[in-house]
């Protein structure tokens, strides 16, 4: 039983991991860069248990740029993917420049709000 | 494919046309919405409304004339004394900068300004509205929302001219912030995603009520990462106003008092007096729900279900915003305003679709009844095109209705009867006919539309007697119509005018907390207590001075630096919302952080009575006093026209303060304190007080509690 399992798993990753070596190269790059936020966002909260939350607005500024970003990054990518039906009109372009505009509002909120 | 052609040049002027006229119309209800709000400045005059606003003007006089820096760090010592007030950090500043940046542009009267934002951005909120319904629904249901919008009493009740609050401009960017919330559902894009986000900025800047609703409003629909991206940026947002100006825990808790007053009813008039005693935090009564959105009140159900045909994400988000606004406006009165962009909404809908249906079915039997002659060929024919027409949308269905139509035509009188047949065969036979066409019969259709353009007459008919008689009162002047004539009662000016001229600049007033705002915009002195009501404790302690007895009075008073008190007096003109009417919930105020002062004290059996059944306690209390002085000097028999009934106590003196000024119609009476004597005769003052606390401890144990200023 436990083995059928085992290479049961082996086989969900592997099928897993040759479909997502098929998605495009700009698609990955984004993934990477929602990944790194994230992390970066952990690291803050880790942080964060360790020292003591005192200069609280910072804090908030750097955790929610640190979510802020991927959410935005994650709209892009939906809107860029090819493969999807709805945004099938939406020039890319449109959708990189779509997500600088969000990007610079909210970074502009965070350096006002970091204290 | 020829005659799709064909028809092309006339259907493209067609739009054109309707276009023009659509943005004609959408003028017209701008102008509408302007002209209805300034019945005020046309039957008095143009002055500021109420108390709020004067706050409001207050703050914007210091803007224009300091500029935006002094503006933001400005510390108020002429309120609140001795406490003083951080207006540049405790003040939603929406209003003012909004205000400020249209003064720039005139760089002249800020008075004129202040009045006349209200329906500048009434205007504002007509067109959002239409730009959201029609997100919704289509163009045609966006302009009859917007005039009902423009049109609504009350909306029209918080944003006349003159009417100088957060209201008028919040209501414009609510309706807005959900017209870009819903097009960023329609259309995917973050660029209406940014728009939302700052828009929703600019909003909490505004309000302060709909900044607390919202998010119970908005939190339903984080469902795709679109919206999710706004909602993130508005979080932070919220969170950036909450720590700017007070520490995170005095924000949630008083959010959550606020919440908590909306979902539990009882709450506020349990724990906190000061909310329960603001009438515009009671929970409303049937008629004013007529009063208030007339005709829209039963429409909005017909609206609720024409957005389940077809269910869109924008409809969907009607129907809640819809819902959720109902269940708050039950609880309090004040809220009736946010329901009203929403019923406006919802009715625009409804009728839109009623026009549709019945025009619909006047137009497809115009036919049958110019063309006398039973041809079916013809009028098949004819009748097909006339779908064609009408049906542009739908073109799988067209060979389906003409064949309903002419099995309509061998009678009228079972029509509908067959329609309904055909209509219930027809379906299950074709899956793609999604949109079901109903044809009423033509008299039906004809009278149909005639009742309703008469029901949109009784709704402008009862907006505009709303808004001229109920609502334009600017209640700083106050007039009633006599035998002999109108007579104009301006007795609040009068007193504000006359501290402002008798009076030392730093010279402290004290009142009830209503006549705070009034009194430092107009009068221009110091007051201790007013409208803003952000210190419980400080209002008890006037009310407590008001409730007790002169000398404990003058003590308190005295304790912070009080040189003139002031209160309204309706009694002899019948004004009944002077602070006698007022004084019971001065009592609970003050009776909730000092303990001496109890409620049933001043009650004889449970009923408030000043006449000569009053008890001891409230014949002696200050507010009797200052409001009575001298009172049986007007007719002899001191007949208080409010209470009806003769006064208890007719003749006394003060001994501690002494009456400086009583304008016209005795409305409103300033007194001043009396310096304390040099020399006290008889015994020492000290030794005295105690004999008497000790004494009136022995006598009820336990029960009394002492009095702080003693």
């Amino acid at each position: 039983m436990a083995k059928s399992t085992s290479s049961d798993a082996q086989m969900l990753i592997r099928s897993l991991r040759t479909a997502y070596a098929a998605t495009p190269t700009n698609l990955k790059i984004i993934d990477l860069y929602v990944v790194y936020a994230i992390v970066t966002a952990v690291i803050q909260v880790v942080c964060m248990g360790i020292v003591g939350s005192f200069p609280f607005n910072s804090f908030l500024s750097g955790v929610l740029s640190c979510e802020g970003t991927p959410v935005l990054a994650v709209c892009l990518r939906i809107q860029v993917n090819k493969e999807n039906k709805e945004f099938k009109d939406l020039p890319p372009e449109r959708a990189y420049a779509d997500f600088v505009l969000c990007d610079l509002v909210l970074h502009l909120v965070i350096m006002n709000f970091l204290g | 494919m020829a005659a799709t052609a064909e028809t092309k040049g006339p259907s493209a002027l067609r739009n054109a046309f309707g276009g023009v006229l659509g943005v004609f119309i959408l003028l017209l209800i701008g102008v509408l919405a302007f002209s209805i709000r300034i019945f005020s400045v046309i039957k008095y005059e143009s002055v500021i409304h109420e108390f709020d606003p004067y706050f409001n003007y207050r703050v914007t006089q210091y803007l224009t004339k300091n500029g935006i820096y002094d503006f933001w760090n400005w510390f108020d010592d002429r309120t609140w004394y001795p406490l003083g007030r951080v207006i540049g950090g405790t003040v939603y500043p929406g209003l003012t900068l909004t205000a400020g940046s249209m003064w720039w542009y005139v760089l002249d009267m800020v008075e004129t300004v202040c009045v006349f934002t209200a329906p500048i951005f009434s205007a504002n909120a007509a067109w959002a509205t239409y730009l959201l319904t029609k997100e919704v629904k289509g163009t045609g249901a966006g302009l009859i929302a917007a005039a009902l919008l423009a049109m609504v009493p009350s909306y029209i009740s918080r944003s006349v001219a003159g009417s100088y609050d957060n209201e008028a401009v919040a209501i414009f960017a609510l309706v807005f912030t959900f017209y870009l919330y819903v097009k960023t559902l329609n259309t995917g894009s973050l660029f209406y995603a940014t728009l939302n986000a700052l828009s929703y900025f600019y909003m909490v800047v505004l309000g302060t009520l709909l900044a607390s609703l919202v998010p119970v409003v908005g939190f339903n629909a984080v469902m795709t990462s679109e919206h999710f991206a706004s909602f993130l940026v508005f979080m932070e947002n919220v969170t950036l106003k909450h720590n700017d100006h007070y520490n995170i825990e005095e924000a949630f808790s008083w959010h959550y008092a606020q919440l908590e007053c909306c979902f539990r009813r009882t709450y506020a008039s349990k724990y906190i007096p000061i909310i329960a005693s603001v009438s515009e935090h009671q929970p409303p009564t049937w008629p004013s729900y007529f009063m208030d959105i007339n005709v829209l009140a039963f429409l909005v159900p017909a609206g609720i279900i024409a957005c389940f045909l077809p269910l869109s994400d924008a409809s969907s988000f009607a129907v809640l915003y819809l819902v959720t606004s109902v269940y708050f406006s039950g609880v309090m009165v004040r809220l009736m305003l946010v329901l009203a962009p929403a019923a406006c909404i919802m009715s625009g809908i409804a009728l839109s679709e009623a026009y549709d249906v019945f025009t619909r079915s006047i137009k497809l039997q115009l036919p049958n009844i110019l063309d006398n002659s039973p041809d079916a060929g013809d009028i098949n024919s004819v009748s097909s095109i006339a779908q064609n027409d009408a049906s542009k949308i739908d073109s799988h269905a067209t060979t389906n209705k003409s064949e309903t139509v002419s099995k309509e035509r061998p009678s009228r009188k079972n029509r509908k009867k067959e329609k309904e047949k055909e209509i219930v065969e027809k379906v299950p036979s074709n899956s793609e006919n999604k949109k079901r066409l109903l044809v009423l019969p033509l008299e039906a259709s004809a009278v149909s539309i005639l009742l309703l353009i008469v029901l949109g007459g009784f709704y402008v008919v009862h907006c505009v007697w709303a808004a001229a008689e109920a609502y334009s009162a600017p209640s700083i002047v106050l007039t009633s119509y006599a035998p002999d004539g109108l007579h104009v009662f301006d007795d609040f000016r009068e007193a504000y005018a006359w501290l402002r001229h008798n009076t030392d600049v730093d010279d402290k007033v004290a009142s009830w907390w209503d006549y705070g705002y009034q009194t430092t915009a107009m009068a221009n002195r110091t007051v201790i207590v007013d409208n803003n009501t952000w210190n419980n404790t400080h209002i008890a302690t006037v009310g407590t001075a008001m409730s007790s007895p002169e000398k404990a009075a003058w003590e308190i008073f005295n304790s912070l630096d009080v040189k003139y008190v002031l209160v309204v007096f309706g009694g002899l003109v019948g004004y009944p919302s002077d602070d006698i009417n007022k004084f019971l919930w001065m009592v609970r105020i003050g009776g909730g952080v000092f303990p001496h002062i109890r409620e049933p004290d001043y009650l004889r059996d449970g009923q408030y009575r000043i006449d000569a059944q009053a008890t001891p306690t409230m014949l002696n209390c200050l507010m009797y006093k200052l409001s009575y002085y001298r009172f049986v000097e007007t007719d002899g028999k001191a007949f208080d026209r409010v209470r009806r009934t003769e006064i208890g106590k007719k003749y006394f003196k003060l001994t501690h303060f002494e009456e400086v000024f009583t304008t016209h119609h005795w409305m409103v009476r300033i007194y001043k304190l009396k310096p304390p004597k040099n020399r006290i005769r008889g015994k020492l003052k000290k030794p005295r007080s105690t004999s008497k606390s000790s004494s009136s401890n022995q006598k009820r144990a336990g029960n009394t509690q002492k009095n702080p200023w003693q």
